[in-house]
């Protein structure tokens, strides 16, 4: 038996020490210092390392798979600021995350915030222990900024909905397990009072997934069909017909998610190797070590302090929330100007690169210019993905600068 | 470094704000332009502004001053800055405050320190020359050996209230390098001072030196220390700058706003429409990143960090892009009343250009950025 839960000590000291022994202990070697190591759990994971399964399952039972959900429904219980302690210590010994996925990031809190006890006890536990892969099915063919125009039709018979319609950009839906979805309960309701949020097992006939190329390559991303789908009405998550409600929560999850992948030490795509050193590469410099064209060296400097602009920001709305003051839509300022950053980085690597920023594949360039080359091209669906720089633009002109609609 | 105001910085804040409101509206700026004001500000309002304490925020308590910082300045010229308040905050308080407050100089500190606190003294400091752009380093003023002092010959144009000042800083080469030498206005033979009028009103003047006879009591601090004065004191203003151009921006998108709801075009406000309400979104990001690289910069130089120089660049390069952005679509927003002289929008677009084009532009920054940097 090893000393004392850690959860019980109230000393962050104490908390730090217990931590780093436990997790030197528990994680197995093979994957120490492999922090870019993803696991992603469910049903149809076979990790090409067993030692991620052992991983995982040490972690899920002490609790560090979920380390602030509640100890009831398979979390860790811990305070923000453990959690912070067991985020550093990971990060300091390169230890992977035990868990990854929408399960933690996206329907979990929103489960925690919306979902019946039943469901609680279910979902969150099996998320917590990495036994579901979750999958996301918000945009539709038809309906993409204009989430709320969803098709996707789910009819009542006896206990169960019967679902019929097609999802897009299900990312990983082909790895997943269960999809946490939006579909419309009542056709004839305006359009954001007619929607329903349904947790739906897709191990059944009536679901069928097809991957999606994208223009950088192969993709997470996939469509989802439902040909006569069946879930249960106990799935409804909230009431019948206020899904929106609940879509809304789930939306702002995601943005912070992402808003911190852009944000402040996230890559977002391409190792951060510094714009200048990349530039030291392919462009000459003069006696003095400045770099020898000067349109790129503005530009270069333009990308970093607008970087470090953007960081400073994100870091003042963090410390105004340690004061108390409370997240408001100007998150979505977050979203468009962390996405445009790295977009607009990304494009000024292609053209420090030059010609050799040109391989698709095989010889005559090096594979972190042929990763570049796809980076830039996925890059493109930044400001696309999770709500569009447009979409964004009109929440900030109408609920921050209250103009009209 | 902590980005949020504690209590007693949010009270700076708004006291400032309600002072601007009931006693600085732009309309002053505009009336002294229109009487062609030869100070170009009021002094009475300088001094109940030195009443406040605003003057000697940064200087020390036995010296008249706050004993407080630039996190407590900053928030006090943004607010003067929203209705571009003319009192001679850059020139006395930050060029040529700190250049003395950083020399050393124990007599010049003591002589002048508590006269800027108490709003009862101008000074600036001469820091360009034609020609020489934003390069600080480009002081074609000579200062010859002259006996026990220098003889001083030259022209500084673009002196911040130069034609008000009780006293000048001016750096001049000498043997040993850039000196700065404080000269008294009313008593230095062959120093010419001409108000020059420039597009936004602010008070600025030719300052030509011939012949003149600096004694070795002028010099300001040790020898060899002028370059690096100069510098920091144009570092420091610069920052003042940058609050007061954070102040104009906000104001000037206000007035944006206000006018995008207000006004009517097909039968519904312009600010319904989706091209005008994108760009206002983007002024508004903007100016968010324009608060926090200033308040970054300010604590910068509370903190006497090394990262001073690149923080400071950061928020010029920010700030001026921010302001033109904000005053150039200002304009636009308003249609053609923008292009009056009767709507005050002008009065931004017109301040916009004049602090872009002072202490460095956005350009000369990023290079500074990109040089500080290694590259």
């Amino acid at each position: 038996m090893s000393e004392a839960s850690p959860r019980k000590t109230s000393d962050e000291t104490g908390f730090r020490e217990a931590t780093r022994v436990w997790l030197l202990e528990n994680c197995p070697p093979s994957l120490q210092g492999k922090s870019q190591v993803a696991i992603w759990g469910g049903r149809k994971w076979r990790p090409e390392n067993p030692d991620e399964r052992v991983w995982l399952e040490r972690a899920a039972s002490k609790g560090f798979s979920a380390p602030m959900w509640p100890v009831a429904y398979g979390g860790g219980g811990l305070s923000k600021a453990q959690n912070k302690v067991l985020l550093s210590l990971l990060r300091e010994l390169r230890i992977p995350l035990p868990l990854v996925g929408f399960g933690l990031t996206m329907i979990g809190p929103t489960l925690l915030q919306y979902g019946t006890e039943a469901q609680k006890r279910e979902h969150l536990t099996r998320i917590a222990r990495g036994e579901v892969l979750w999958c996301q099915g918000y945009s539709e063919p038809g309906a993409g900024s204009d989430l709320a125009g969803l098709q996707c039709r789910a009819e009542e018979d006896g206990d169960e909905y019967i679902i019929n319609g097609s999802k897009i950009w299900t990312s990983n839906a082909d790895a997943a397990d269960w999809i946490f979805c939006l579909v419309r309960t009542d056709p004839d309701a305006p359009k954001h009072e007619g929607i329903t949020f349904l947790l739906m097992d897709m191990d059944q006939p009536g679901v069928t997934v097809r991957p999606i190329k994208l223009i950088s390559g192969s993709s997470p991303f996939c469509e989802t069909f439902f040909n006569d789908a069946r879930a249960l009405k106990a799935n409804v998550v909230h009431k019948v017909n206020a899904g929106w409600t609940v879509a809304k929560a789930l939306l702002g999850h995601e943005r912070s998610m992402i808003a911190d992948a852009f944000g402040v030490g996230g890559t977002g795509g391409t190792k951060r190797v510094s714009l200048a050193e990349r530039a030291r590469r392919y462009l000459p410099s003069d006696k003095s070590g400045r770099l020898g064209d000067p349109v790129l060296r503005d530009a270069i400097a333009q990308s970093e302090i607008n970087a470090r602009a953007f960081a400073l920001t994100v870091q003042r709305s963090k410390d105004g929330m340690r004061a108390g003051h409370n997240p408001g839509p100007e998150s979505s300022m977050f979203k468009v100007y962390g996405t445009e950053l790295n977009m607009a980085r990304h494009e000024l690597m292609v053209r420090i690169a030059g010609p050799q920023a040109l391989g698709w594949e095989g010889a005559g360039f090096e594979a972190d210019e042929l990763a570049l080359t796809r980076d830039w091209l996925r890059t493109r669906g930044n400001s696309i993905e999770g709500g569009t720089s447009e979409v964004q633009r009109n929440v900030i002109a109408k609920r921050v600068l209250g103009l009209p609609d | 470094m902590e980005l949020r105001l504690s209590e007693d910085q949010e009270f700076i804040a708004r006291t400032a704000a309600d002072f601007v409101k009931e006693k600085s509206p732009l309309a002053r700026v505009r009336e002294l332009r229109d009487k062609g004001d030869a100070i170009g500000f009021s002094r009475a309002l300088w001094k109940e502004m030195a009443g406040l304490g605003w003057p000697g925020i940064l200087y020390p308590e036995a010296l008249g001053g706050a004993g407080l910082g630039f996190a407590e300045l900053v928030l006090v010229m943004e607010e003067l800055g929203r209705t571009l308040a003319p009192e001679p905050f850059l020139s006395t308080v930050l060029l040529a405050g700190q250049a003395l407050a950083r020399s050393g100089d124990e007599a010049k500190m003591k002589a002048w320190l508590p006269k800027i606190c108490a709003g009862d003294a101008v000074l600036t400091l001469a820091h360009q020359e034609a020609g020489g752009r934003y390069d600080l380093d480009a002081v074609s003023t000579t200062a010859k050996a002259n006996g026990a002092g220098h003889r001083l010959d030259g022209e500084k144009i673009q002196v911040l209230d130069g034609h008000v000042a009780d006293a000048l800083l001016i750096p001049a080469q000498t043997d040993g390098g850039i000196a700065l030498f404080l000269l008294p206005a009313a008593t230095t033979k062959g120093l010419t001072i001409t108000r020059q009028q420039r597009l936004d009103g602010r008070g600025v003047a030719l300052v030509k030196l011939e012949g003149v006879e600096a004694g070795p009591e002028t010099q300001l601090g040790a020898p060899g220390a002028g370059r690096a004065l100069l510098h920091d004191a144009v570092d420091r203003a610069c920052v003042g700058l940058c609050a007061e151009m954070l102040g104009a921006m906000q104001q000037a998108f206000a007035l944006s706003l206000a006018h995008l709801k207000e006004r009517e075009q097909f039968g519904a406000p312009i600010g319904s429409f989706q091209a005008l309400k994108h760009r206002a979104a983007d002024i508004f990001i903007e100016i968010e990143l324009c608060k926090s690289a200033v308040m970054a910069a300010a604590r910068a130089l509370d903190a006497d960090s090394p990262e001073v120089p690149a923080l400071v660049s950061l928020a010029k390069a920010k700030c001026s892009d921010g302001l033109i952005l904000a005053a150039n679509e200002g304009v636009q927003f308003f249609g053609g009343v923008g292009m009056t002289d009767e709507y005050d929008i002008g009065f931004y677009l017109k301040r916009a250009r004049a602090a872009e084009l002072s202490f460095g532009d956005a350009a000369h920054h990023r290079a500074r950025w990109a040089t500080l940097a290694g590259y």
